[in-house]
């Protein structure tokens, strides 16, 4: 069952948009959200979709995937209808009946923030669908690496990033383990209240805990072992390049931007 | 009627999925009560998977497994009773470790059995004794205990709920050769203290030579089974599934080679020590 945890489920493919330099996906997702917030008309929200659309469908990725992604959110989406909807101060009112009070720029309010919501998550989870947490971690290290000029640890942030992203399935492994361990002692870790199953849990925290730190222990000791010394100097095997297809992606993000630009102040 | 009666045992990992397996296929086997068992088989046999089936902490896809003669899947009562009537210690079991003291981490067990102050305070007792453990390190924490002290400690905690069928997946693993002899020693002792049954899985074939009977599993099936002396017999096979022979054994086979005439029944030390010597017309002499 706890196979069933996924991070940033990895869809693995090979299209273009798998191929594209994991930096310019990360470039492109930030200019798409810098467009979906920009934009506030209609026709804008159309082409930030259309934009997703098109990548979604370039990375074979179904849109069924992408919805699903939108699952665990359906809570905060509804909340923050509600909330436009019958909280936002106007006067021309659809209805009002004492305190309770709807308004057309609430529901226009309230259809504009789902429809962001619903883009910014879509838009996201496409990153992470056809970039693997490694390669995104390698993106995030290059483009953050001008930062390391005012001292900010961006080698070791990315290191202990990729440590992390490797050592989670371990982890759910060893979890599984203990857990069958102390099940077969008789542990009961699904009936009682919930002082009882938070007390439950500590037969698996205390050997996961110790386990994870005899693993770093181990680790670092491996690493040092291999002289490893810091991020100075340091050579990649896969170095990331760019291509003409990333520069062709980079080109229609900055097209989807100014477009929006342009859509917003045209006001249509 | 055996202890034990596993019958179409079937189980597939990720079914439906690309990475689909299965471990365990239509498999049947009786377990007879008061034996230690060797269960042995290559990596990915389907050891692990079996084993887990027999206390219930895995459900079969297809099957069923009968202890004393009652379906143990019956129910979640059943399967949580059988827990403790089979005791599983699993694979590098000192990583399960985790109460403040030894005496606590051993009582885990019996309280989750619910039974009395007295009783688990006996078992406890009980099981430290056998594994050999001193009243002196009850109130350690089991962290600060060397490796082969935690093993004991873990091995203990599943002693002390007093189980029928004891199950140990490589009891002796990463153990140096005298703490193997060991371990081995207190639980051949243990069972005909207790007169249980004992099921070892075990890649170590001085060890599988020296139980009552052998299963040999392979890709989810059982190769064979029987008297070691019967299952080491078929040496070629064996060799083919990956699998070795007992150090004895081996050095008969090439004994015979090279034209000594030594019998066939041979897979112990001191076995073939009693053989070399007949051969000079001494039975009894210390080497």
């Amino acid at each position: 069952m706890l196979k069933d945890i996924t991070l940033g489920q990895y869809f693995p493919g090979d299209t273009v948009v798998h191929r594209l330099d994991p930096r310019t996906k990360l470039i492109l997702t930030i200019v798409y959200i810098i467009a979906l917030f920009t934009a506030n008309t209609a026709a804008g929200y159309v082409l930030v979709l259309a934009a997703l659309v098109a990548f979604a469908a370039l990375g074979h990725i179904p849109a069924k995937a992408l919805l699903k992604g939108l699952k665990p959110l359906v809570f905060i989406i509804v909340f923050t209808a509600i909330l436009n909807l019958f909280f936002t101060t106007g006067d021309d009112y659809i209805f009002r009946w004492h305190s309770v009070k709807m308004t057309w720029t609430g529901l226009r309010n309230a259809v504009a923030m789902v429809v962001r919501v619903m883009l910014l998550v879509s838009g996201t989870f496409l990153l992470t669908y056809t970039t693997s947490p490694l390669a995104i971690t390698d993106g995030l290290e290059s483009l953050l690496s001008p930062l390391k000029k005012v001292k900010v640890p961006v080698y070791e942030l990315s290191l202990m990033m990729s440590i992390a992203l490797r050592f989670i399935p371990t982890l759910i492994e060893e979890t599984d383990r203990i857990m069958s361990a102390q099940k077969a002692r008789g542990a009961d870790l699904e009936t009682g209240s919930l002082v009882q199953r938070a007390k439950a849990l500590l037969p698996l925290l205390i050997p996961l805990f110790v386990s994870a730190f005899r693993r770093a222990d181990e680790l670092a000791t491996a690493m040092e072992c291999r002289c490893y010394n810091g991020g100075e100097g340091r050579t990649r095997m896969k170095v990331l390049k760019m291509a003409a297809r990333d520069l062709w992606t980079l080109l229609i993000g900055a097209l989807l931007l100014a477009g929006v630009i342009v859509l917003r102040s045209l006001g249509i | 009627m055996p202890l034990m009666e596993i019958r179409g045992l079937t189980h597939t990992y990720s079914a439906g999925t690309p990475f689909e397996k299965v471990a365990v296929d239509h498999l049947d086997l009786d377990i007879e009560a008061g034996q230690v068992i060797g269960l042995i088989g290559h990596t990915g046999s389907g050891k692990s998977t079996l084993i887990q089936h027999m206390n219930a902490l895995l459900k079969p896809d297809e099957g069923t497994v009968r202890f004393h003669g009652e379906d143990i899947f019956a129910s979640k009562e059943s399967m949580y009773k059988t827990r403790f009537k089979v005791g599983l210690v699993f694979q590098y079991p000192e990583y399960q470790l985790f109460e403040e003291t030894v005496y606590a981490d051993i009582a885990f067990g019996p309280k989750n059995q619910k039974l009395g102050k007295d009783e688990v305070d006996r078992r406890v007792r009980d099981a430290a004794a056998f594994v050999g453990l001193t009243e002196e390190q009850f109130q350690k924490s089991p962290l600060d205990l060397s490796g082969g002290q935690k093993r004991r400690v873990a091995i203990a905690g599943v002693l002390a709920m007093e189980p029928e069928l004891l199950i140990l997946d490589e009891p002796s693993a990463g153990l140096d050769p005298a703490g193997r002899e060991d371990l081995l020693q207190k639980l051949f002792r243990w069972r005909e203290a207790r007169d249980a049954t004992v099921l070892l899985v075990t890649h170590d074939m001085d060890t599988a030579a020296r139980c009552d009977s052998l299963v040999v599993l392979d890709r989810g099936h059982i190769f064979t089974q029987g008297r070691p002396g019967e299952v080491f017999s078929r040496a070629e096979e064996l060799w083919e599934l990956g699998l070795g022979l007992p150090e004895a054994t081996h050095i008969a086979m090439l004994l015979r080679e090279r034209g000594v005439s030594l019998p066939g029944d041979i897979y112990t030390i001191p076995q073939l020590k009693d053989a070399v010597l007949a051969l000079y017309g001494r039975g009894e002499t210390t080497c």
